[in-house]
């Protein structure tokens, strides 16, 4: 059983957060939703963006603590670097996504969030910068069977154009030198894959099942495979904990003073229901169901998106949906056990149209579900790379099934906006839902 | 303007109750002189929507090039956006996991569409003109080449090519090179100040670049080179440009100037690489492309350095005088046909290119509104409708229905004219010479200060091909040659109608 604590009392006192307190067994799945809490019968827009700022502050808090854990395997597995260890480090990863992917609703129409989710989530990966690679995987004429033009094999390297010391792999080479060089927003050598890439190394399987598999002895400082073994733990390092770093600076963003809390509160009431919708929206139609899955899907490239190297694509894209989902809901259960949840949309569009809440809740089961099936195929050898596949039609409807829930979902958001008079909102600097107002039908 | 958008998909309507709400204009509205191209917007309405049925009423903010065309139904919006993540991914070097992603270079100017046309806006040049200073080629990128031999000349004229590539460098001075490779140099950017004085007393400062390109990575290049610098432009319209007919195009032209106002537009005549025939160029500063497909994969190839169907050498613009870059891994993948970038793959992005909005025309208040009118007389009476052509309707196109027979308000009619000394690159390429340009399309200008508004070009706004322009002022007083009578009548126009000009521009 675990101990419930939502922010400090004072806090908790300035927002007036109608926050449920409640405990439940830790366990990572919420089976029955209650779709509505009787005993909050009204709740205000007011309350509803309180509550989403609170989730906010919760899952960015849990993405924090699974990317501490994270760390503390890589430092184990850099002590010791078997299999076992490796292994564990590797479970890490894949627990710390299962925050972070929820925080991801946060990105869109949160300009704070969107301007700094470069750092910890770019893809793709410019993996041949940072470590060896197959040469026969990505292309198909060149003779050396190692790119060797990378971070980890040379002290100094050519890139861009300029040489640069890349002597000393530390968190100040990887967050400004690397990134002020190339002049993009977009860092493709750090963030949560880069650290996937250097725990995994390369899917070499295609569209075959499998996933990537460096071996432990990568990090071994007696018997190194691979080369650069000393460098590899370092970047390795540096990478993780530039995570931690960065998850620290917006968990703080959350707290109140902080950038996305201001820039959010700034808004006022209905631009903050305004951003939840275009975050739910954008997540779920741009974002998730055209570029990570969609494109996947008629590019049939293995790699198109995201979580390529663990194989872990799948739980990457269920906890996309369910990040959405629990906005909706106004309720986070963190992988710590803790349950948040106060006044939710839900709520707010139940309180004028119980038949649209109900078709949205609806809507959200029925992505479940699609997501659900593909994870089921996943957890039977058929993850998302082979699921999308050339020739596996079966697989590709399993997907498609994903994609058709994801858009059916967003026109239902599109409805809320309308019910609930949001519909001339734009959002600044953001890739909002386009109006609704503008779709000749 | 609600109940007007809860009706956009009748556009007539909508204007109607726009005149009839507002009442700007007291003369009849015809709707029905379809004559094409429409030479005069004066009487019509249908204006305020530059991209027919395509165009969104949209903010002016960040976002305002950014949405897909209203025509759009929701499931091809899905496209759009699977387009859009096209446009904005970050390609990658080679080899690498994401084979659909991989390829950038060997040598690029950027890894990504989104780098240069940042908000789908125009490109910019240095913020800081007092000073010189020496930038990456980026979203101000350079053109290379070197007169042509007699021979050269002969395939210039056919149309097989359009310039001689400066022979170690290729076509373009790209600033970055992958992970172990030479970048290609940077550009050095100076300018000169003078100062023009206006009727009633408003002088305007003009900025003169001068350019030379410096920290070459592969040695001298040739001492005949000829550079020409450009910024991106905004991708606002293009699938409606796209669909202009060339025989209207070429109805407009007047080479020989027959018709003796001193106006003597060309058409350009570029080679069509899918078909191997000569066309109506249409797209880029000098009319380069014949159709956005060609100069989408133009740009992914000088750009990026990503083959596609149409440019499928996956080195990019490395000449046989880069043989290490030319030896460096590339990403041809036989998932993708073989290419850096596969049909498919291009074929997302000219969805996505085709169908970004032209936004709605701001209504502002009434009085503005006749401000913007008094301007819009002023920009006919000058002569800038001439080359500024405001509207065509757009050819039939089955294929693409939304694209198809829309009145649309671009102003430009696209061809070639002669802009005179001081805007001259002094570079031919085709037909071109080395003073002309292709019109620019004016609409969205009104949008197009807040496109540059991002961290790194919070301070300037950039107008004409290599973006010396701070402001709209200064992009008139720039236009020479065959423009030079209508620059010349802005001077001496009064200052409260210089106003009433202006506000006519940023109402687009």
């Amino acid at each position: 059983m675990k101990q419930i604590y939502i922010g400090n009392a004072s806090l908790f006192r300035l927002l007036v957060v109608p926050t449920i307190v409640a405990t439940l067994s830790a366990c990572n799945t919420l089976d029955a939703y209650e779709t509505n809490d009787p005993s909050k019968a009204n709740v205000s827009q007011h309350e509803v963006v309180q509550n989403y700022i609170s989730l906010a502050q919760q899952k960015y808090n849990d993405a924090l603590v699974t990317a501490e854990a994270l760390e503390k395997t890589v430092n184990q597995f850099l002590a010791e670097p078997t299999d076992a260890r490796l292994g564990d480090a590797r479970s890490a990863w894949i627990q710390a996504r299962v925050p972070y992917q929820q925080t991801e609703v946060y990105r869109f129409g949160n300009e704070a969030v969107d301007d700094w989710e470069g750092k910890v989530n770019a893809w793709p990966l410019d993996e041949g910068l940072i470590d060896y690679v197959d040469a026969s995987y990505g292309s198909e004429s060149d003779e050396n069977p190692f790119f060797t033009a990378n971070i980890i094999a040379n002290p100094m390297i050519k890139l861009g154009g300029d040489t640069i010391d890349v002597r000393i792999i530390d968190t100040n080479l990887l967050a400004n030198t690397l990134h002020e060089l190339d002049e993009v927003e977009s860092n493709v050598a750090t963030g949560y894959h880069a650290v996937e890439f250097l725990l995994w190394g390369q899917d070499l399987n295609g569209t075959a099942p499998g996933a990537g598999a460096r071996p432990a002895s990568d990090y071994s400082v007696t018997a190194c495979t691979g080369g650069n073994c000393e460098r590899r733990r370092a970047y390795l390092s540096a990478a993780t904990n530039l995570i931690v770093k960065d998850l620290k600076d917006m968990t703080e963003s959350w707290q109140v003073g902080g950038e996305a809390y201001q820039q959010l509160i700034a808004k006022g009431d209905a631009g903050g229901l305004s951003t939840m919708l275009t975050g739910m929206g954008s997540l779920a139609y741009g974002e998730l169901a055209g570029e990570r899955i969609k494109l996947g899907l008629m590019l049939n490239d293995p790699e198109e998106e995201h979580d390529c190297f663990s194989d872990n694509t799948h739980w990457s894209h269920y906890y996309d949906a369910k990040g959405i989902s629990n906005i909706y809901r106004g309720e986070y259960l963190s992988t710590q056990g803790t349950l948040t949840k106060g006044a939710s949309l839900s709520q707010l569009i139940a309180q004028s149209n119980p038949a649209l809440d109900a078709k949205m809740l609806a809507a959200l089961a029925t992505t479940e579900r699609a997501m659900q099936a593909m994870v089921d195929e996943a957890a039977k050898g058929n993850t998302f790379d082979v699921l999308i596949g050339e020739n596996n039609l079966e697989g590709h409807q399993i997907i498609q099934t994903i994609v058709d829930s994801l858009v059916a979902q967003t026109r239902v958001t599109e409805e809320l906006i309308v019910a609930l008079g949001l519909e001339n909102l734009e959002l600044e600097g953001s890739d909002s839902l386009d109006a609704p107002d503008s779709i000749q039908k | 303007m609600s109940l007007c958008r809860l009706i956009r998909n009748s556009a007539r309507y909508c204007l109607a109750f726009v005149f009839l709400n507002t009442l700007i204009l007291q003369a009849s509205i015809s709707f029905g002189d379809e004559n094409r191209p429409l030479s005069n917007e004066t009487l019509d309405l249908s204006a305020l929507f530059p991209g027919g049925t395509t165009s969104v009423s949209v903010k002016r903010n960040n976002n305002a090039f950014s949405h897909p065309s209203a025509a759009l139904t929701f499931e091809d919006k899905l496209d759009f956006k699977v387009g859009k993540a096209v446009f904005e991914k970050l390609w990658v070097s080679s080899p690498s996991s994401t084979t659909a992603s991989d390829g950038l270079g060997p040598l690029y100017n950027a890894r990504s569409c989104a780098r240069c046309h940042v908000n789908n806006g125009r490109g910019h040049a240095p913020g800081n003109k007092l000073e010189p200073s020496i930038i990456r080629p980026i979203s101000l990128f350079v053109r290379l080449s070197i007169p042509p031999n007699l021979q050269q000349i002969e395939s210039i004229d056919d149309g097989a090519i359009p310039f001689v590539p400066e022979p170690t460098y290729g076509a373009q001075l790209q600033g970055f090179a992958n992970p172990g490779g030479h970048a290609e140099g940077r550009l050095k950017v100076r300018y000169e100040t003078t100062m023009l004085s206006l009727n009633g007393g408003q002088v305007v400062t003009l900025y003169a670049p001068s350019y030379e390109v410096v920290a070459l990575g592969y040695g001298p290049m040739h001492p005949k080179t000829m550079i020409s610098p450009r910024v991106a432009p905004p991708m606002i319209g293009l699938g409606l440009l796209d669909n202009i007919s060339s025989q209207d195009l070429e109805a407009l032209a007047d080479p020989e100037d027959v018709d003796n106002n001193g106006i003597s537009g060309r058409t350009r005549r570029v080679l069509n690489r899918k078909t191997g025939k000569i066309e109506v160029g249409r797209f880029g500063w000098k009319g380069g492309a014949p159709n956005l497909e060609q100069q989408n994969a133009a740009a992914l190839f000088h750009d990026i350095g990503i083959g596609s169907a149409l440019f499928p050498e996956p080195w990019g613009d490395c000449t046989t005088a880069q043989q290490d870059c030319r030896a460096a891994p590339h990403g041809n993948t036989a998932r993708h046909e073989g290419l850096e970038a596969s049909k498919k793959l291009t074929q997302l992005l000219l969805d996505y290119t085709q169908h970004l909005s032209v936004p709605a025309r701001l209504e502002r208040n009434e009085s503005n509104n006749l401000d913007v009118r008094a301007g819009q007389k002023i920009f006919h009476e000058i002569g800038c409708a001439d080359c500024h052509r405001p509207s065509f309707i757009t050819r039939n196109n089955a294929d693409h229905p939304t694209l198809s027979e829309q009145t649309i308000w671009p102003y430009t009619d696209l061809l070639l004219h002669d802009m005179g000394p001081g805007l001259a690159d002094n570079r031919p390429e085709g037909n071109a010479t080395g003073r002309e340009w292709r019109t620019a399309p004016l609409w969205g200008l009104g949008f197009a200060p807040e496109q540059t508004l991002d961290k790194q070009t919070a301070q300037n706004k950039s107008y004409l091909h290599d973006g010396r322009a701070n402001n709209l002022i200064e992009a008139i007083l720039w236009h020479g040659g065959e423009a030079l009578a209508s620059a010349e009548s802005v001077k001496q126009l009064l200052p409260l109608q210089r106003q009433h000009l202006l506000d006519f521009l940023e109402s687009l």
